[in-house]
């Protein structure tokens, strides 16, 4: 059994899940960004065949991760779909399996840059920024008003190590007391390191954190 | 050669290196145009694998035509050619094209290339030794299989050094239902002159440095015309040009010579040697091919030769004329490369050669090699497989594979159909398969090739500005290239050795990485991925019978002998046909090192696979190291203890049942084929390549294979690429083929020694424990100490 991870923000104790989920436990909800779904098709229309596997691999993961919580409420931070059409090109399956979890838990769908508007199919409301409790949350980082405790994703934060001579790479949490900025869920996506310059000016650095995803646990680093 | 040329046969030259067998390859061509002809498309194909060597032969071959005044127009096409000339040539061809064989793959992919083939006389491959093992090869022959469709009457020459098996080339040349190609022998030149370097210094222990011979190095170069100073490695080059620059009292002209290095840099240095200007060139493989560049009398080797055939190329750098003999001196920079330096100058005093096949079945480049047809035009899928298996390299492809790789092409080849409407190909009313959109033409042609590098960044020269306190750092001239993995290690102020001098690392910016130049003079020493040769299995084998055959032993220097008789008599020295196995302990840990001589990557996957028995049988393994020759690993418990009571059989340790589930277990998570299935979904066009330097737009986003790896393993399992991807592990970077082969060649023959402590043959294996890939002096003085103490340890029993 891994150690139970905790990034304190805004007074409240969020949990880091290892599926890049984070969980909320005062509020019980489940916090998860940049799904992506379908992404294996939206290459397909331009020739790009990657496998058509990717969504139901994500499905996998979000019902065993739902699965581990207590959660009531799930909140999707944008970029669920890859695409605009995407949710068009869902297949009965998935789009069935989607509904059971639309219906079976209170869903928000922040919208996002490849998303602009929340499913139409699918249980849920659709939203630009929620407020939970203390915490704003939205898609992409935005310049904060003062006080204001963010939760973001959209840059799918990857961070990279070098180990005795072996180079590690993984998706990570990245956080300081204001702001978290969520790994991306989706099977095919990658991570962006953290070092490059859209993450330039948004942490205080003395102050930032990683948690960076492993195999089998997380592993939390002072930047 | 002249005679199968005007016989209009195809033919297979063999020949040393300075035979003329260039100028032999053209003179059917040059006899056969002389008269003044009406051009009506190519009459012969010249194909080279390098691009300069094509270059070079076009200006070669234009001297002796404008002498004669001949009317025959010869023009180059290579990754250089501005698009206007190549649109050109296309509309007005010249009679005689050199050219790469990317080049010719892509010249196949073009709608006018039935056209502007269709007189075609001769095809004429140079270097063919070098290009059929590798998946270049295998392209190029596909691409000569269509060539032979668009003219049926061409003759096909290859042109190749000395093999161990001309037959492979001679069946690889000719249609597959066809006999092989005759053989035309060119006359042997003088065989060559090769010493061991024979040096007052202490030949280290481990390490691949050779610093100990630099002196000698400099004092041979100084007696020469002009030297050819060959390694291994870029890194090592790096080194010994920079070694050799502080002992340059003399002020000699010496010059560097690798890959990295930016184009314009070695066509100077190239330059330099076509005029005899240089004394000595550090280099690496990047001058093993190739047409003379001035006097070169000296070849001196630095590192191990790693293969006879590889050695026996480099040696005829040296003096292109067939009746004197080439000079050679092997310096080995370590001991067990001493043993192995003697058997490649024995086995190269025989000109015997490794026995190296042609690569064949590649399902990733056959793939490419489909759309590069749908993009030339519709084709009807019978007559594709039908040209496709007049190759020597897929006669062997069944039509059930074919229709799957057709199926890739199309739609990505998934069981569950999703792509059928977003396929790349699409039947016609004919029956045809066609081209789904002309712009998949455009993405192919970025996208073809068989060589898929590492992410190389550029390396600019930086100047650095500190204004009002703020930093600012701005690029500018291009110094060449590394790999992005070895600059993501570095911060900044880091120092490093590149293109001969100290560079700081200044950062990165949009276009790569910025470095400036530093004063100190303890670099840490970039550990370049590329350029390392396994040790070629007839080699291996040579030099097992050296260490076994004591008679042998007098060619050997004395350290080297007396390191082999002490460990005879405080170890043992393996029979040729056996493996030995020591066990002892040392510090706190109990050690096993065994002694395959199969290479480094054979020798890893073994590592890995022993360690997951050793754990199952709670022998508590720690790690593993793995050099060319030896293996170690080192445990927790007590190992000699456990094979003494019988815990642990060595016989069933080294069974050939560990290729079964462990390996298999091993492989689902190995980074390894990880990597192996990047390199096919590349080459299969599944995926686009990263253009370096390049910022990625949204739309040219790529995934990240290893997450498309994880999804098909666990949902497709059979797919093509994961095939492919395996086929090439197998062959490559895990070397399983070899591994097998090493596991039945010892079974029942496995000499187990326990001992008290490290044996004297141990000591060079375990000194590369700890080695990582970056080391700088202060660590080298730690090995140095180390190793040291390990030495004391080895002889204190004598």
């Amino acid at each position: 059994m891994s150690r139970q991870h905790k990034i304190a923000l805004g007074g409240l104790d969020l949990l880091p899940h290892i599926s890049g989920a984070l969980y909320v436990p005062e509020y019980e909800t489940l916090i998860i960004s940049d799904l992506h779904l379908e992404q294996g098709t939206s290459l397909a229309r331009r020739g790009i065949h990657v496998p058509p596997f990717d969504t139901a691999v994500t499905l996998d993961l979000l019902e065993s991760t739902l699965s581990t919580t207590h959660a009531k409420r799930l909140i999707f931070l944008g970029d669920s779909f890859h695409d605009a059409q995407g949710e068009e090109r869902l297949n009965e399956l998935h789009l069935s399996r989607l509904r059971l979890i639309t219906n079976k838990y209170e869903t928000l769908w922040i919208i996002g840059n490849h998303d602009p508007h929340p499913p139409q199919s699918l249980g849920g409301h659709g939203a630009e920024t929620i407020a939970l409790g203390p915490l704003t949350l939205r898609h992409e980082p935005a310049k904060k008003l003062k006080n204001e405790i963010e939760i973001a994703g959209h840059l799918h934060p990857g961070c990279g190590l070098s180990l005795r001579g072996r180079r590690v790479r993984g998706k990570c949490f990245i956080a300081d007391q204001t702001r978290l900025i969520m790994p991306a869920f989706g099977a095919y996506t990658g991570g962006l390191s953290i070092n490059s310059d859209a993450f330039k000016g948004l942490f205080d650095t003395e102050q930032t954190k990683i948690w960076m995803i492993g195999k089998s646990s997380l592993h939390r680093f002072s930047l | 050669m002249l005679g199968h040329g005007l016989a209009n046969e195809s033919a297979l030259l063999i020949s040393p290196t300075g035979g003329g067998k260039t100028l032999a390859g053209f003179l059917p061509t040059l006899v056969d145009l002389e008269a003044p002809h009406k051009n009506d498309g190519i009459h012969t194909l010249y194909i080279s694998p390098l691009k300069a060597l094509a270059v070079d032969i076009a200006r070669n071959l234009e001297a002796p035509i404008n002498e004669m005044k001949l009317p025959i127009t010869v023009e180059t096409r290579t990754g250089d050619t501005p698009h206007s000339r190549r649109q050109r040539q296309r509309i007005n061809p010249p009679d005689i094209l050199i050219t790469t064989p990317e080049q010719m793959t892509l010249l196949i992919a073009d709608p006018t290339a039935a056209h502007l083939m269709k007189s075609l006389n001769a095809v004429i491959i140079d270097e063919l030794h070098s290009i059929v093992s590798s998946k270049r090869g295998v392209l190029l022959s596909l691409a000569l299989s269509r060539l032979r469709t668009h003219a049926p009457n061409a003759r096909f020459t290859g042109l190749s050094a000395t093999v161990a098996d001309p037959d492979a080339l001679r069946a690889w040349l000719a249609p597959a239902n066809q006999p092989p190609v005759p053989l035309v022998l060119g006359s042997a030149g003088a065989p060559p002159d090769i010493h061991i370097l024979e040096s007052a210094e202490r030949v280290p222990w481990s390490g691949h440095k050779a610093l100990y011979a630099i002196p000698e190095i400099y004092a041979e170069i100084k007696k020469a015309k002009m030297a050819l100073v060959f390694v291994n490695t870029r890194s090592q080059a790096e080194m010994v040009f920079q070694e050799l620059w502080n002992a340059n009292e003399d002020h000699l002209p010496i010059a560097l010579h690798h890959g990295s290095l930016d184009v314009s840099q070695r066509r100077k240095v190239e330059a330099a040697m076509a005029e005899n200007k240089l004394k000595a060139v550090v280099c690496t493989s990047t001058l093993d091919l190739g047409i003379d560049w001035g006097d070169v009398d000296l070849v001196i080797h630095v590192g191990a030769p790693k293969g006879s055939s590889r050695l026996l190329q480099r040696i005829g750098r040296a003096n292109h004329r067939l009746d004197e003999a080439s000079n050679a001196i092997l310096v080995p920079s370590n001991r067990f490369e001493v043993l192995e330096c003697e058997a490649a100058r024995a086995a190269a005093k025989e000109n015997a050669q490794d026995t190296e096949y042609p690569l064949v079945m590649k399902l990733d480049v056959l793939a490419q090699h489909i759309m590069a047809c749908a993009c030339s035009g519709p084709f009807f899928a019978d007559d594709l497989y039908n040209e496709i298996i007049t190759a020597f390299t897929y006669r062997k492809l069944t039509r059930e594979r074919f229709d799957q790789a057709l199926d890739y092409v199309a739609t990505g080849g998934y069981a569950l159909k999703a792509y059928e409407r977003y396929a790349k190909l699409k039947l016609d009313i004919a029956g045809k398969y066609r081209l789904a959109h002309p712009m998949l033409a455009t993405r192919y042609k970025m996208n073809m090739g068989t060589i898929v590098a590492d992410e190389m960044l550029k390396v600019r020269l930086a100047s650095v500005k500190n204004r009002t306190g703020k930093r600012t750092v701005t690029g500018g001239r291009v110094l060449g290239e590394l790999e992005e993995y070895f600059l993501s290690q570095l911060a900044i102020g880091n120092t490093f050795l590149f293109g001969g001098e100290v560079l700081k690392f200044e950062g990165l910016d949009e276009f790569g990485a910025l470095a400036s130049r530093a004063h100190g003079r303890d670099p840490m020493i970039p550990s370049y991925a590329g350029g390392k040769f396994p040790l070629s299995t007839y080699l291996a084998e040579r030099v097992r019978g050296l260490l076994a055959d004591r008679s042998k032993w007098q060619h050997l220097p004395t350290q080297v002998k007396d390191w082999l008789n002490t460990q005879s008599w405080a170890s043992a020295i393996p029979r040729a046909d056996q493996m030995l196995v020591e066990t002892f302990p040392r510090a706190d840990k109990h050690y096993m090192v065994c002694y395959p001589f199969e290479g480094r990557l054979a020798q890893q996957t073994l590592g890995m696979l022993l360690t997951r028995r050793l754990e199952r049988w709670g022998a508590k393994p720690m790690g593993f190291v793995s050099s060319e020759y030896a293996l170690v690993i080192w445990c927790l418990s007590d190992v000699s203890a456990m094979i003494k009571q019988g815990r642990i059989s060595l016989a069933k340790l080294f069974d050939e049942d560990m290729l079964g589930d462990d390996l298999e277990a091993w492989l689902a998570e190995s980074n390894l084929m990880k990597r192996s299935f990047r390199y096919c979904a590349i080459i299969a066009g599944l995926i686009e390549r990263n253009f370096p330097g390049k910022e990625k737009t949204a739309r040219q986003v790529t995934v990240n294979t290893d997450l498309i790896y994880d999804a098909l393993r666990s949902h497709q399992p059979d797919h093509l690429l994961l095939r492919a991807a395996w086929d090439d592990a197998a062959d490559g970077l895990i070397d399983i083929h070899r591994l097998a082969a090493l596991l039945k060649r010892i079974k029942n023959q496995i000499l187990h020694k326990a001992l008290e402590r490290v044996s004297p043959l141990s000591v060079p294996v375990l000194l590369e424990i700890g080695r990582e890939s970056i080391y700088g002096e202060a660590d080298d003085a730690l090995l140095a100490e180390a190793a040291d103490k390990l030495e004391a340890e080895a002889t204190s029993l004598v």
